[in-house]
């Protein structure tokens, strides 16, 4: 089997899993959508959202979405013990995590379909101001964070505490992706929006995704092999 | 192993005359125009965080060389730095802000440096915690997380520093004054000497709790 081919062949059977049940499209989602509930409590004062506070809850309710797609993902595979299985067939490794990662980004970016949106309903965030960019945003941000989350969880898989060490290690590796995630974002949905700053922030998650997808599909191997 | 039961002694010792006449030095500096007594801190705080930097340096690369080549040494080399990123990043959490609390008037302030700093100081505290709770078989994740704690330096920083900035910057050392440079230099000495004895010490415990290790699982046989 080819590497595209094998890559196609562990997320089509992950998104045919999903696609079954949708158990973790729904549970994330209706999280996601709490999460900004959550927040819209302490960043509207007087009916009126905070200055960015638009672009900080839609990050972080994509980082805590995630995390929560990411442990469930592996939950499954770790129940019947069929990461051992994919582990033990005679394919690439790369090809493997890279067939995971495609599976929890598109689940991540069906979430993100959903809660940017809302995000703009709710507090009068201009998602169409810069469609394009918006979405290198995202796309690139989230690309990031499950290309790290990926490695983190599929390593867990066999440790104890694993629910809570998942988010331990992930929130302080992916903060450079926030912090570009959430001022690419603000600068787009300002009041007096600057582009420029934006593309800035698109150049450095490009940059970021680049660098720690290189060293995932370098980790994956060793840490994966026994 | 033999050499090195000397040779801590030795840095331990030297370390502490230095220290001792550490605090001589910096008396004699003269004051700065405006931060006055307070500026003296900048002798023990500067120093302890390029200790941290260089130790979460030594942690990554040890890191990877136990990925590529899963030499026991190397992990005993990672987990040893990775505990002084946190001791000396302790040191350096402490002193920043009793200086920020007089020279800026708050005691934190989320600059670029302090918040990459702290950033870098949680990557290893959560490498200690995975080391600590995820039970057999973590060296392997921890050392993952030492290289993306390592590679993730460059990338905090930038992205921090494009947030924000106030902090003195690193041109502040080149422009000090000689009378004030000689302590800062006295200073991170007096760090890294006691930072090397840490460091070996910390591994020789870490190689004798694998002895153990070992020992106790040749038994179980």
């Amino acid at each position: 089997m080819g590497f595209f081919h094998t890559v196609w062949t562990i997320a089509r059977k992950d998104l045919v899993i999903e696609s079954r049940s949708r158990e973790l499209a729904y549970t994330t989602l209706f999280f996601a959508v709490s999460v900004v509930l959550v927040f819209s409590f302490s960043f509207v004062v007087e009916g009126v959202a905070l200055t960015d506070a638009a672009a900080g809850i839609l990050w972080v309710s994509i980082a805590f979405a995630g995390t929560l797609a990411l442990g469930r993902t592996f939950e499954r595979e770790r129940q019947s013990d069929t990461l051992k299985a994919v582990l033990l067939s005679p394919v690439e490794r790369p090809a493997i995590y890279i067939g995971k990662l495609v599976g929890v980004l598109l689940l991540m970016l069906v979430v993100e379909a959903v809660i940017t949106p809302v995000v703009g309903l709710l507090f009068q965030a201009p998602i169409d101001r810069a469609p394009l960019l918006l979405v290198g945003l995202l796309v690139t941000g989230t690309l990031g964070f499950a290309a790290v989350g990926t490695l983190f969880a599929a390593m867990l898989i066999r440790a104890q505490s694993r629910d809570v060490l998942l988010p331990v290690l992930l929130y302080p590796i992916t903060i450079p992706l926030v912090i570009a995630g959430v001022r690419g974002t603000a600068a787009i949905f300002a009041a007096e929006p600057n582009l420029a700053v934006a593309q800035a922030w698109l150049a450095m998650l490009v940059f970021f995704d680049a660098v720690f997808l290189t060293l995932a599909l370098w980790v994956f191997g060793p840490v994966m092999g026994e | 192993m033999q050499n090195r039961s000397i040779l801590v002694p030795v840095l331990l010792c030297a370390a502490a005359v230095m220290f001792f006449r550490a605090p001589f030095m910096i008396d004699a500096a003269p004051y700065e125009s405006t931060m006055g007594l307070i500026q003296r801190i900048f002798y023990f705080h500067v120093p302890s965080a390029m200790v941290m930097f260089l130790s979460a340096l030594v942690c990554g690369v040890a890191s990877a060389v136990y990925l590529a080549k899963r030499s026991p040494h190397a992990d005993a080399v990672a987990v040893s730095a990775a505990e002084m990123v946190v001791v000396f990043g302790l040191i350096v959490l402490v002193t920043g802000p009793l200086w920020a609390r007089k020279a800026w008037g708050v005691w934190w302030q989320w600059d670029a440096r302090l918040t990459s700093a702290l950033v870098l100081w949680l990557i290893f505290v959560s490498y200690l915690l995975l080391r600590r709770f995820a039970g057999a078989g973590s060296e392997m994740v921890a050392a993952a997380v030492g290289v993306f704690g390592m590679a993730n330096v460059p990338f905090v920083y930038w992205s921090v520093n494009v947030w924000r900035t106030i902090h003195p910057n690193t041109n502040v050392v080149a422009s000090l004054i000689p009378e004030m440079r000689v302590p800062l230099y006295w200073g991170t000495a007096a760090f890294l000497l006691l930072y090397i004895a840490l460091l070996l010490t910390r591994m020789r415990l870490e190689a004798s709790r694998m002895q153990l290790e070992a020992a106790y699982a040749e038994i179980e046989d």
